[in-house]
């Protein structure tokens, strides 16, 4: 896909906003799963500093967010879970075998062309098996080098500032070294004291108080090469990420006065892999190669819990190796079929009482087969996954073997091909996580997998024109899935002790409509206008089982809203850009009981921008500029109860490209 | 086709406007509410950690209702309420004193109105007890005399005149529960923050000169302590979760030597009288869920246990969590914490063990306290 969708932008680099489009048009229409992207381009204008802040203007798609620059930030997709979500980065996935989260926070937009986001499996056969192995997937694409004309060699000095004491400068170059090989390197530098004032309010009391003990300072650097060899395309990718942050605390009765600075939870991160792929497409046959390695490290400290030894400090330290050959052979005009190979292994150390030190081996198999006719597509799909678990010490999970189908059918019902009818069924599981297995006294290495069916039919409509509206698209779905042995903390024998169990069991029906349309209202006025909305009833239906009973059955999970979705205006005129977004999350209960002490607020936020492109500055240097205001109308909100978010802030976003 | 394009344009527009006058309910104001208790029961929910959600009920003994949520009806200005797990309840002396563990604060609140008189502030509070005026709360966090890093904890006096914190003591690792017997002060040191390294004594300390007089050696993981009429003193050990149960064990005052040990685990207990109402759960990882036994004592014979409540409603408690029984009606309270993050249910029984009533309560509902008994 990677290397499809260079070939897509290498043609419409000089194109205008309605021709990217035009461009998009056919992985949108045709598509038999709903796919929702946003481009570098829309991603300017979201006012957004992490792949986490632009996930918020997908559908369907609920952010954890515990605020501020620094804090975790995961993805929930059609209250599945974050662990049914893989994310991808040119293709390949950003592993957590620890707790199966990604935090979304740790991806800056700097190095990002294209973030897509695919319910069901994306529509590309050559791919790895691990492709297949989830309920829902986003795919972040890092910057593809082009070089317009003669030029050689392109960079960008970038810096941002503003609220919370953020300081982020970044330099990111491209080198085209010669016809066949092309190289870049993208860095970049965060630091933020965090703080911010929030209020609390009350018919009672009103109070403002501040975010303490959020402060981060984080760096990355990463390097790419882009090249061609014996007819096939390869690309390699270093990647280096360290953080130092502190994790505040729930807001709480009696803890808003500053606490001393010592007494505050602090994070050190380290996440530094290598990842490669080759790629050759002949007559019939095409393969595609990936490999990668991972090597994770994260240290936590909490002042407060003091043992004999000091204060408690855990690290953990996590390494990945994954290989992937993927194989397409195009059987007639008509059909396709791959199959691709995936081996990983994981390992987890730690340093806490009684730790197993698990090791975990995956070999996943993927069969598909694709059959595209003018005005029918239709892709079914096999994955086999076999997990072996080994630990050092105590019980192992032992060895887990499934095989998951797939299918999906996309169908131009009518003779225009602007108009499609699509459907998918899907059924997939996710692994217990080292932590759900292994993690001292809480893991359980009795779990079984937790189990998801996906059933999803829509529509999908796009086309361009030639009045004022230039392009409109639009997209409804309506979905029905069940997770099934879900993995949940349950209690054991006291308050101190949880143990992770197969539990619950969550219906959800939802509704996604995702519109988008851009106008040329006069001469060199663009509008684009884009809608998402989300309806989503997700109920807990946990049956009764001998010696758990089940408590609040038929009430809406945690933190998932009836109502969401989200409204972006962008306008273009010569250069100068004026962004608006409006976020809106409706009513929601912090716990499984839908009662009024855990009911919370809906929040809405206004965001704005406004800037400059391209203003000449020194000879052929060009300046970019953007100053956001968000949360424009100050409304204290929460995503996750007692974790207040910021009130109005700013940045100014400065950069100047050669 | 160009004027399914226009409709849709309009629609989605109007979708755009729908989103927009999306607006925030008014949460009804509440009003400043004044009781005035006389009989009853307090009951005190904990509250899953980082939910700010402890919460305070009373069950009125005189007109038969269940209040719940009385701190913050009676104290509505307070900001975030009564704060995050509440931990442990004492009446004495007409004052409620509740430990507010990770809100770092002990509240003290008039019996009769469960208005706030004061909130002292304490790091980590865990139980408290009172004996001749005062009031003593044990707290995993040491003095910073002792260095910023010691493991130790400490136990605080509360004068109960001036609600000032007057004498501190230093224990062992994360106290739990203490009681006084013979002028001595009886601290459970848990040693919970290591598991590899459990505590195993009990700290006595002489209440005239505040000074720890010695250690004696119990079990792992002590974690409450209550003193019978005649002064003996009943602690229970948490075990490890894994080999080792949890357990009873009893200590004579006078020569501050264990003196026997029950055969039976136990989790909670409530001593009335002659006699221990006792309930233990302990989690067989085999069977993968919990064993709840319910069984009372006479304290003049523990070798035989006798059940004290229904069967039937027994076995619809999924995690037991607070036990208490009226000393003049003998009437039992139990709770259910069902999943910690859900509301409980409270049940009352009658002296013969049958059900009288039950009532949902906040969540984790864990500690009690009579109110005109």
């Amino acid at each position: 896909m990677f290397f499809a969708a260079s070939n897509i932008r290498a043609q419409t680099t000089e194109m205008d906003t309605v021709s990217i489009y035009g461009a998009k048009n056919s992985i949108l229409i045709q598509s038999s799963v709903p796919v929702q992207l946003l481009t570098s381009k829309e991603l300017k204008g979201l006012n957004s500093l992490s792949v986490a802040d632009a996930s918020r203007f997908l559908s369907g798609v609920q952010l954890k967010d515990y605020g501020g620059i620094g804090g975790l930030k995961t993805i929930n997709v059609r209250s599945m879970g974050s662990n049914h979500t893989q994310v991808l980065l040119d293709g390949i996935a950003v592993g957590n075998m620890q707790n199966g989260q990604v935090d979304l926070g740790k991806f800056s937009l700097e190095n990002i062309e294209e973030i897509s986001l695919y319910n069901g499996d994306r529509q590309t056969l050559l791919q790895p098996a691990k492709s297949f192995a989830s309920a829902s997937y986003m795919y972040l694409q890092s910057k593809i080098p082009r070089f317009e004309g003669a030029k050689k060699s392109n960079l960008v000095v970038g810096l941002k500032g503003g609220s919370f004491d953020l300081i982020n400068p970044s330099l990111f170059v491209e080198r085209k070294v010669n016809d066949r090989l092309s190289a870049t390197i993208s860095t970049e530098y965060i630091q933020a004291d965090g703080k911010y004032k929030f209020r609390l309010q009350d018919s009672h009391y009103d109070t403002i108080a501040f975010r303490e003990n959020a402060d981060i300072k984080a760096f990355r650097a990463e390097s790419m090469l882009n090249g061609t060899w014996l007819s096939g395309d390869w690309q390699s990718h270093i990647y280096i990420y360290t953080s130092e942050r502190g994790l505040p605390d729930a807001i709480i009765a009696n803890r808003l006065k500053p606490t001393s600075p010592e007494k505050g939870q602090r994070q050190e991160d380290r996440n530094i892999f290598f990842q490669g792929s080759y790629r050759k497409e002949l007559k019939r046959y095409s393969f595609l190669i990936n490999a990668k390695y991972a090597n994770d490290y994260t240290y936590y400290l909490n002042p407060n819990i003091i043992k004999i030894e000091g204060p408690l400090a855990n690290n953990f330290r996590q390494q990945e190796v994954f290989l992937s050959f993927a194989n397409q052979y195009k059987v007639t005009r008509r059909w396709r079929m791959a199959l691709s190979t995936d081996w990983q292994w994981n390992k987890l150390n730690a340093n806490l009482d009684d730790f197993a030190y698990p090791t975990r081996y995956t070999t996943l198999v993927s069969l598909v087969s694709q059959y595209k006719a003018d005005r029918f597509t239709f892709q079914s799909s096999l994955l086999a996954t076999l997990i072996q678990d080994h630990a050092q010490y105590d019980a192992a999970a032992g060895n887990k073997q499934k095989f998951s189908p797939s299918l999906s059918v996309s169908w131009q019902a009518f003779k225009y091909p602007d108009f499609r009818i699509r459907a998918f069924y899907k059924n997939i599981f996710r692994m217990p996580t080292f932590n759900d297995l292994y993690y001292t006294d809480i893991g359980n290495t009795l779990l079984k997998p937790e189990n998801a069916n996906q059933f999803n039919a829509g529509v999908s409509y796009a086309k361009s024109f030639s009045g004022i509206v230039k392009y409109f698209n639009m997209q409804v779905d309506a979905y029905y899935n069940t997770v099934t042995d879900k993995i949940i903390a349950s209690p054991a024998n006291n308050q101190f002790r949880w143990i992770m169990y197969n539990l619950d069991r969550v219906e959800t029906k939802g509704v996604n409509l995702t519109a988008k349309a851009i106008c040329q209202t006069f001469k060199k006025l663009n509008v684009t206008t884009g809608l998402n909305y989300t309806f989503e009833e997700a109920l807990n239906m946990t049956e009764n089982q001998d010696g758990h009973q089940t408590f609040n059955r038929g009430e809406q999970v945690p933190y998932i809203p009836r109502h969401s979705g989200s409204i972006v205006v962008q306008l273009d005129y010569q250069g100068y850009r004026l962004n608006y977004s409006f976020l809106y999350t409706g009513e929601r209960y912090s716990q499984a009981a839908n009662r009024a002490d855990n009911y919370l607020q809906p929040w809405y936020t206004h965001d704005i921008s406004i800037g400059k492109e391209e203003l000449a500055f020194i000879k052929k240097i060009k300046l970019n500029l953007m100053l956001e205001m968000n949360n424009a109308l100050n409304q204290p909100y929460e995503v996750v109860k007692n974790f207040p978010m910021p009130g109005r802030n700013f940045r100014l976003r400065a950069s100047f490209n050669y | 086709m160009h004027n399914i394009d226009k409709t849709a344009y309009i629609v989605f527009i109007l979708f755009g406007f729908g989103l927009l006058n999306a607006c925030r309910k008014d949460t009804i104001p509440a009003t400043e509410e004044t009781f005035h208790f006389s009989k009853g029961l307090y009951l005190l929910n904990e509250g899953n950690m980082s939910m700010n959600k402890a919460s305070l009920d009373f069950y009125d003994f005189t007109t038969g209702t269940y209040e719940r949520d009385v701190y913050k009806r009676a104290n509505p200005s307070i900001v975030l309420g009564l704060g995050d797990v509440g931990n442990d309840i004492q009446l004495y002396g007409g004052k409620l004193y509740i430990a507010v563990n990770a809100s770092n604060k002990i509240e003290v609140l008039d019996a009769f109105t469960a208005r706030r008189i004061k909130a002292i502030d304490l790091i980590n509070c865990r139980n408290i007890t009172t004996a001749n005026g005062k009031v003593y709360v044990s707290s995993y966090n040491a003095s910073i005399a002792m260095g910023p890093n010691s493991p130790n904890g400490k136990v605080v006096e509360i004068d109960t005149l001036s609600l000032n914190i007057s004498r501190e003591v230093a224990v062992g690792r994360q106290p739990e529960g203490l009681a006084v017997s013979n002028n001595k002060l009886y601290v459970a040191n848990s040693g919970g923050y290591n598991p590899d390294a459990y505590e195993r004594t009990l700290s006595v300390i002489d209440l005239s000169s505040f000074k720890e007089l010695k250690r004696i050696e119990v079990a792992i993981n002590l974690h409450q302590v209550k003193v019978n009429r005649q002064g003996r003193v009943y602690v229970t050990s948490r075990g490890d979760y894994d080999n080792k149960h949890a357990g009873l064990f009893i200590i004579d005052p006078n020569t501050d030597h264990m003196v026997e040990e029950l055969n039976k685990p136990v989790s909670n207990f409530w001593l009335d009288d002659n006699k221990m109402y006792a309930y233990a759960m302990e989690w067989d990882s085999n069977q993968q869920k919990n064993t709840i036994l319910f069984h009372s004592f006479l304290l003049t014979d523990l070798n035989n246990d006798f059940p004290y409540i229904d069967s039937d409603v027994a076995s619809r408690i999924t995690i037991p969590y607070g036990i208490a029984v009226d000393a003049n009606t003998k009437h039992i309270y139990l709770t259910d914490a069902k999943n910690y993050v859900s509301p409980g249910t409270l049940y009352e029984f009658n002296a013969a063990g049958k059900l009288l009533r039950s009532f949902e309560t906040g969540d984790i509902p864990a500690h009690m306290a009579f109110l005109g008994n």
